[in-house]
């Protein structure tokens, strides 16, 4: 019996995302899944009902029956209090919970004996669990859409230029906190042309900046950020006044600051004081991601564009609404791809595996029964991977041709020398001189064939072998010379046919060697 | 023919022997490389059929024993698939083998080849005799069991036998000791016991040898026989005083020993673990599909039609074959998406691991087959530092290459995830 998944309208005031999309109406039902749609649950997004119809999804008026026929929910926002009422016994929800900041929530939930799946709960570190993270996505839009505020907000290119016109400076953009948000933020704000610094506690980020095409600005202060989970930790009072020092220089140098700071549970901190704004330039911008949790900066009225010290201080806390399509349609592909984990079958039947690290942290409430906090996950320890990576790196350097081998310890160098030395005495001493002048075309030949082999490139190591296998072939001169030598008649049938067979044998390899051979190069075509 | 003339003429045939490996250098040259391998051989055959070792009563039977076998040749060349390379290199090192035991039998039952020997000069004839059919005996069953191995007619897993390390000590003793009581010997019929004892040991050894080493250690046992015939024509010259065969066979020799090298190092395996066998036991490539269910990188399964859209998107791509890719033929599939992507601009490379394929340079050979350009395949060394700037790093069928907890190969750690980044 396939299940129901309804996707109602968001209700939260200013929410325009919706939790699935068309596109991923289509990949749920190839899991075997039925889809309920509430009447312009889309529309905010650009998404009429027409399109979700179209893609397979049943379309129903209004949220009470939507949620009275869903077995499972799909949302973006937690439940309103009076969606908790809409609620049934043994219903599946997913959605943002945030269950720490929402203990009464938790409890009116459990009450209604479902199962709630918090997405925002997802244990971050499990890399199996990267498709399915939705804070991930969407801080990704809201950091985009942070620039692009900023962009709005503010009086010049971004880029700079030079035109008939006269010339631009480009804008200096300063991005406090690396994270999700902040990477998207540099990688969107260096796109568009504009000088990008970036600072976060946690020096790992550095490279990331970096490669987005951020300048990693340094605090000078030793002291590592990391908390758990991969998120930010609160830093030590030394920390912290450095830190301060950093930004205010920061703050009379560039045109536009954006800030991402924020530690989970806890309210923003203050990193942009009002004497920072004071001394940015007039016509500066700041945008604050954290406005929701207060703000980075002392002066953000959340909600709302400002001008303050004539600074556009910009504290909208719907900067992903404000992308809802493209917010939307990741966040319906990190529930579809955590539908795949639930319903591994295909058949639309969901199993809420506690066994599972991802879906057991995801697991806020069972049945009823509140199963948050989790348990803390296996976490693999990322540090001791990097030493073994390291050595073997070094190890490969050094590989390709013309290098004649890898230098050999110096005892072992001697050691070899003396065994040579001591060969090459014993068959002089004892060898005669026939001899000797065939073993010296040896040993030069070896030489030669060692400096030609190494020159072969190894694209053609297999050519190469079939090749000396043809002209290994060579050994059947050894059996023509058998065949008939002149002087006396021989008695000995057995040499003629030991040689004859030698021939023959030899003949395969000389013709089909070098036939195979010619037949590869052929193919090496540019 | 005089002798002196046979003598240049062989001079003649060395060179373009050595022109004929320079030549492999790059493939522009190497079809012209191969041509001088055929000059060579032919000047050296004329030479010594013409030359005044042979005479005129055994062209009968040269012109019909080359004949057969050049027919046998020819066809077994033309039909082949490239797939089946490995397979057929080895086969035809076997023939090198048995060949070199045949003419060193002949040559040790024909009294004429030693007469004028005495003293020291006939005690290293006769090493040279026992040393060439021990290497080719070797050689020829070594082979013969990796031909079985490679074309699955053997079972690829390593065939370990309790203290075989202690056997093998134990042959080589008796090989030795045999050796003794062959170059004391004076009558033929005296010696053909010891010589035959050894060659039924070194045949012993060499399939105990081969069947001791593991699937995913193929490559590095191909170009060690490949090695091995050259020695054995080496030793033939030795036993004959003909220096084309010395020199060609230390060519080929060095040349196998030199391939073998690169190999293990590529597989970051000791040259003499290899051959001690038993550690080859990587299973041979397992399933040939790159995306399996193992939780060491983050595995993404993707659907076809977003690979497409994922390709169509990307600058810069790097498809890093494996031999799966050859098992499912999928080659040519490989190249049409190529090309595709080629004719829109992107820049699409080919990365090769040093022993992909099932022998050295093989998967280059199976790319060539599908006519993939030269000029974008490269080596994993070259491509490796680009991965970071690459958009998409399609892995078709190698599995163990990108594996970044696959402990005896780390050269590419960096091609961690398969299919995308």
């Amino acid at each position: 019996m396939p299940l129901m998944i309804g996707v109602p309208r968001e209700v939260f005031p200013g929410e325009k995302r919706v939790a699935t999309v068309p596109e991923v109406v289509e990949k749920l039902i190839k899991l075997g899944f039925k889809i309920a749609v509430e009447s312009g649950a889309g529309d905010a997004a650009n998404f009429s009902d027409d399109v979700y119809r179209a893609s397979g999804a049943e379309i129903v008026e209004g949220a009470t029956k939507l949620w009275a026929a869903s077995d499972i929910v799909f949302k973006v926002r937690g439940p309103t209090a009076e969606e908790v009422g809409l609620m049934h016994e043994g219903q599946t929800l997913i959605s943002f919970i945030w269950p720490a900041q929402n203990p009464e929530l938790m409890k009116q939930l459990a009450a209604r004996k479902v199962t709630v799946l918090a997405i925002d709960s997802l244990p971050r570190m499990l890399s199996r669990a990267q498709k399915m993270d939705a804070l991930t996505s969407q801080a990704g839009v809201a950091g985009y859409r942070a620039v692009i505020e900023a962009a709005n907000a503010f009086g010049r290119f971004f880029n700079g230029q030079i035109t008939a016109a006269g010339k631009g400076p480009p804008a200096k953009v300063f991005i406090a906190g690396a994270g999700v948000a902040g990477l998207a933020a540099i990688g969107t704000a260096a796109g568009l042309g504009a000088i990008v610094r970036a600072n976060d506690t946690r020096a790992e980020v550095a490279d990331q900046v970096v490669s987005l095409g951020g300048e990693f600005v340094k605090v000078d202060y030793e002291e590592e950020g990391s908390g758990g989970g991969g998120y930010a930790k609160v830093m030590s009072e030394g920390f912290q006044q450095a830190q301060r020092e950093m930004y205010a220089k920061q703050a009379r140098e560039v045109d536009i600051i954006i800030t991402t700071a924020l530690i989970p549970g806890k309210p923003a901190p203050k990193l942009i004081t009002a004497e920072m704004v004071k001394s940015m330039k007039p016509g500066s911008v700041i945008v604050d991601m954290a406005a929701e949790q207060g703000g980075n900066c002392e002066l953000t009225e959340p909600g709302q564009a400002v001008v303050k010290h004539g600074v556009t201080i910009v504290g909208y806390t719907d900067l992903v609404s404000r992308l809802s399509r493209q917010s939307s349609t990741l966040y319906a592909t990190n529930l579809f791809r955590l539908s795949e984990e639930l319903c591994k079958t295909k058949d639309g039947v969901i199993n809420v595996n506690m066994e599972d690290d991802a879906i057991r942290g995801l697991t806020v409430i069972k049945n009823g029964e509140i199963t948050w906090p989790p348990p803390a996950p296996k976490l693999p320890a990322p540090a001791a991977a990097k030493p073994a990576a390291a050595p073997a790196a070094a190890k490969s350097k050094g590989h390709g041709h013309g290098g004649g081998g890898a230098p050999a310890s110096a005892t072992r160098t001697t050691v070899m020398f003396g065994i040579a030395a001591l060969v090459f005495w014993f068959i002089g001493a004892n060898a005669p001189a026939a001899f000797l002048s065939h073993f010296t075309v040896f040993v030069l030949a070896c030489f030669v064939g060692y400096m030609v082999v190494w020159n072969v490139t190894p694209a053609l190591h297999t050519p190469l072998m079939s090749v000396t296998n043809a002209i290994s072939s060579i050994i059947a001169i050894g059996a023509l010379v058998q065949i008939a030598p002149p002087g006396e008649v021989r008695m000995d049938d057995w040499i003629r046919w030991l040689a004859v067979v030698g021939i023959v044998l030899t003949s395969i390899n000389m013709f089909g060697g070098f036939a195979v051979t010619q037949r590869m190069l052929a193919m090496f075509r540019k | 023919m005089s002798e002196s003339l046979a003598t240049i003429s062989y001079i003649g045939a060395t060179i373009l022997f050595i022109l004929s490996l320079g030549g492999l250098s790059n493939p522009e040259s190497s079809r012209r490389g191969n041509l001088y391998g055929m000059i060579g051989m032919t000047i050296a055959v004329l030479a010594t059929v013409f030359g005044p070792h042979v005479t005129m009563s055994g062209l009968g039977w040269i012109v019909t024993a080359m004949v057969i076998g050049g027919a046998v040749g020819l066809y077994a060349a033309r039909t082949v698939q490239m797939t089946q390379m490995p397979e057929l290199v080895a086969l035809m090192h076997s023939l090198v083998g048995l060949a070199a035991c045949l003419v060193g039998f002949a040559n040790y039952i024909d009294p004429a080849a030693s007469a004028h020997l005495t003293g020291a000069e006939k005690a290293i004839h006769e090493i040279e005799i026992y040393l060439g059919i021990l290497i080719g005996a070797v050689t020829f069953s070594g082979s013969v069991i990796a031909f079985g191995k490679l074309s699955g007619k053997i079972g690829g897993k390593p065939l370990t036998l309790p203290g075989r390390h202690w056997m093998n000590l134990a042959g080589l003793l008796v090989v030795i000791y045999f050796g003794g009581v062959f170059i004391n010997t004076h009558a033929v019929a005296d010696g053909m016991t010891p010589l035959v004892v050894m060659t039924v040991i070194a045949l012993l050894f060499g399939i105990h040898m081969v069947m001791a080493i593991g699937g995913a250690d193929m490559p590095v046992v191909v170009s060690m026989l490949n090695s091995y015939s050259g020695w054995a024509a080496a030793a033939t010259g030795f036993m004959l005083n003909n220096d084309l065969l010395i020199v060609t066979g230390a060519l080929v020799g060095s040349s196998g020993a030199i391939l073998s090298y690169i190999m293990c190092r590529a597989m970051n395996r000791s040259f003499i673990s290899v051959i001690a066998g038993g550690f080859g036991s990587d299973g041979g490539m397992p399933a040939p599909k790159g995306e399996g269910a193992e939780p060491v990188g983050e595995v993404t399964p993707i659907s076809a039609t977003e690979t497409a859209e994922l390709l169509r998107d990307a600058k810069n791509v790097i498809i890093v074959p494996g031999y799966g890719m050859a098992v499912a033929q999928a080659q040519h599939t490989v190249y049409e998406i190529t090309k595709h992507l080629r004719e829109k601009g992107v820049n699409v490379r080919f990365g090769i691991h040093p022993v992909a394929g099932r022998m050295p340079g093989h998967m280059n050979v199976l790319l060539a087959e599908a006519k993939v350009p030269y000029d974008i395949v490269f080596e994993m060394d070259e491509l490796n530092d680009d991965f970071p700037t690459t958009d998409v790093a399609i892995v078709i069928g190698a599995n163990d290459i990108v594996n970044p907890g696959a402990q005896d190969d780390p050269n590419s750690p960096i091609a961690g995830m398969p299919s995308r980044w």
